[in-house]
């Protein structure tokens, strides 16, 4: 029962709001040592790359994590819209 | 929506349901804004509610709910390497009347909300409310997609990362505060599912499990048994993630490939993966003008490392809430000074007894000898016991021998694990 993030996301339900519901503001990423971002989000919204930090809200399972664990303070926590985002069939 | 609400409520969890349920038993006129699809869409715990707290107001509710189990096994695995301990515990007494259930959040939530607007709330789906409105520096209603709803008292029922407490500025968020949970539904036959835990028809087990599982990190894996399937994810402090560079969802895949655990999760289908915070000490003030916290938003959870109660607390304090209102209504004070009986209500019932009597536990979970030392100590010892190879020592010279070194920890820490917990 090996399976990646990206193939458990797949069975996860989801309603994509267009509206990006969390906006980091990366241009202070490069300031950051810890990055700590890549390690405490359990559906690995954020990557690096080439250097640079990457939010993808697509596929964000609304854990609240990032509300406060990023020790920039960059990032603007919102939930999507109503309706929108995660649906959890078991939970 | 013109009509001004005697209570609005933020949130169709355990909590808001529990507030609105009683409120509008009460005759009150009540109203739910949930912003997912459906009560439950959102939510994810564990799989075990403690059954008391919605036992007082609902007898026998377990007839009529969605419950999956009622947990009458309780199993507690100190993982190693290679070995296991487990103490197993069962007691006929968790049956009558039952000790907990294990649920699936999805249709407990949604039965729940559903029971509130049997006895006359009114709940709004798909609505995610925006902000809190105010009126001479007073809360006095909610925004949510530009409407704005009036009430005489808003109850924040938010769950753990509480907007609304914050809008009011009763709650700051810090990362030390919580504790990261994730979850893995894996169906597996009834039978199969019996037969590995040892259960009868419809009975249930929790097997909690602490050491290698969390890679050193402060924390612990579950199993919680469902009629068809198991819940099964990993409960991790998001500081010392961090501090120690861990990807979260890796430790939950590696969970499943413990050798202990892989045996009790073998042919089965993961359905479902899902996250969520926990706010273990995450406290909030729980009162203003115009305004109450309940449950997660308010940061009513106790974990006491073998349990960890969240939904009994929420229903309590959501139940606790709807008196208050009751209360103020009576007065037609709804300033912070009046809603202030919701907190010693609190403080007379078990929640904030329980919460006061565990304060100490979180730091004493914080400390890393319980995930790594005291497990392979107590692998070792056993190993050591029934291990035949060469000349014996007796029990008692294993025991000495084994904990050399750490003696004098390992009876500190005994004591502080005993006034803690
Ligand atoms: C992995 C894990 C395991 C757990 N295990 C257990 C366990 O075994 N036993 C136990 O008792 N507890 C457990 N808990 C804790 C338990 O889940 C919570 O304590 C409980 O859900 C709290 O209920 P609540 O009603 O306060 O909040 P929640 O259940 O979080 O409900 C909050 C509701 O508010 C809604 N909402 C939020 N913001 C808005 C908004 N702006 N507008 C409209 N709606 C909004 C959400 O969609 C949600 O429905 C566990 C938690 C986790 C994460
Ligand atoms: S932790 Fe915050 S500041 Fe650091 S890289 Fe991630 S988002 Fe940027
Ligand atoms: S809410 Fe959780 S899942 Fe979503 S991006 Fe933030 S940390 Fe990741």
């Amino acid at each position: 029962m090996n399976i990646s993030i990206e193939e458990r996301l797949g069975l996860v339900s989801f309603e994509v709001d267009k509206e990006r519901h969390i906006k980091v503001d990366t241009s202070l990423c490069s300031e950051c040592d810890e990055k700590t971002c890549l390690y405490f989000c359990p559906a690995k919204r954020f990557t690096l790359e080439d250097g640079k930090i990457k939010h993808d809200y697509e596929g964000c399972i609304e854990c609240g994590s990032c509300k406060f664990a990023c020790p920039k303070g960059v990032v603007d926590f919102n939930y999507p819209r109503g309706g929108y985002g995660v649906y959890y069939k078991y939970g | 929506m013109t009509e001004k609400f005697d209570a609005i409520i933020v949130g169709a969890g355990p909590g808001g349901s529990a507030a609105a349920y009683s409120l509008a038993k009460m005759g009150f006129n009540a109203l739910i804004v949930e912003r997912g699809k459906y009560p439950g869409a959102k939510n994810v715990m564990g799989g075990r509610m403690y059954a008391h707290a919605l036992n007082r107001f609902m007898p026998g509710f377990w007839k009529e709910a969605p419950i999956e189990r009622m947990v009458t096994r309780e199993k507690l695995t100190f993982l190693c390497n290679e070995a296991s301990v487990s103490l197993d515990f069962q007691d006929g007494e968790f049956r009558e009347p039952p000790n907990s259930f294990t649920i699936l959040r999805a249709n407990f939530d949604q039965w729940f909300a559903n029971k509130a607007v049997e006895a006359g709330a009114t709940l709004v789906p798909n609505i995610r409310v925006d902000d809190l409105l105010w009126r001479e520096k007073k809360v006095a209603g909610i925004i949510a997609g530009g409407d704005k709803i009036e009430a005489n008292v808003v109850i924040a029922a938010d769950g753990g990362v509480s907007l609304m407490a914050e809008k009011a500025g009763l709650k700051k968020f810090e990362v030390k505060q919580f504790a990261l949970g994730m979850k893995e539904i894996i169906e597996l036959p009834e039978k199969t599912i019996e037969d590995r835990f040892n259960l009868a028809h419809e009975e249930g087990a929790a097997q909690l499990f602490i050491g290698q599982c969390t890679k050193e990190i402060p924390g612990g894996g579950f199993i919680y048994t469902n009629k068809t399937s198991l819940s099964v994810g990993i409960v991790v402090y998001i500081d010392r993630l961090i501090e120690k560079k861990i990807d979260s969802h890796e430790i939950i895949r590696e969970f499943n490939e413990n050798p202990v655990v892989s045996k009790l999760i073998e042919g089965g289908k993961i359905l479902e993966y899902s996250a969520h915070v926990i706010p273990e000490t995450s406290r909030s003030r729980l009162f203003t003008d115009g305004m109450l916290v309940v449950g997660d938003a308010g940061g009513l959870v106790v974990n006491s490392g073998i349990t960890l109660r969240g939904m009994d607390m929420a229903i309590a304090s959501g139940a606790a809430a709807a008196e208050a209102v009751k209360n103020a209504m009576g007065k037609n004070d709804f300033s912070k000074e009046c809603l202030s009986y919701y907190e010693d209500l609190l403080r007379k019932d078990f929640v904030l007894k329980d919460i006061a009597t565990f304060n100490k536990a979180p730091e004493f979970l914080q400390n890393d000898r319980l995930y790594t030392l005291y497990p392979e100590i107590a692998c070792r010892l056993f190993h050591k016991l029934w291990a035949v190879d060469g000349a014996k020592k007796r029990a008692f010279d294993e025991l000495l021998e084994g904990t050399k070194g750490n003696r004098t920890n390992m009876i500190l820490d005994l004591l502080k694990g005993l006034r803690a917990l």
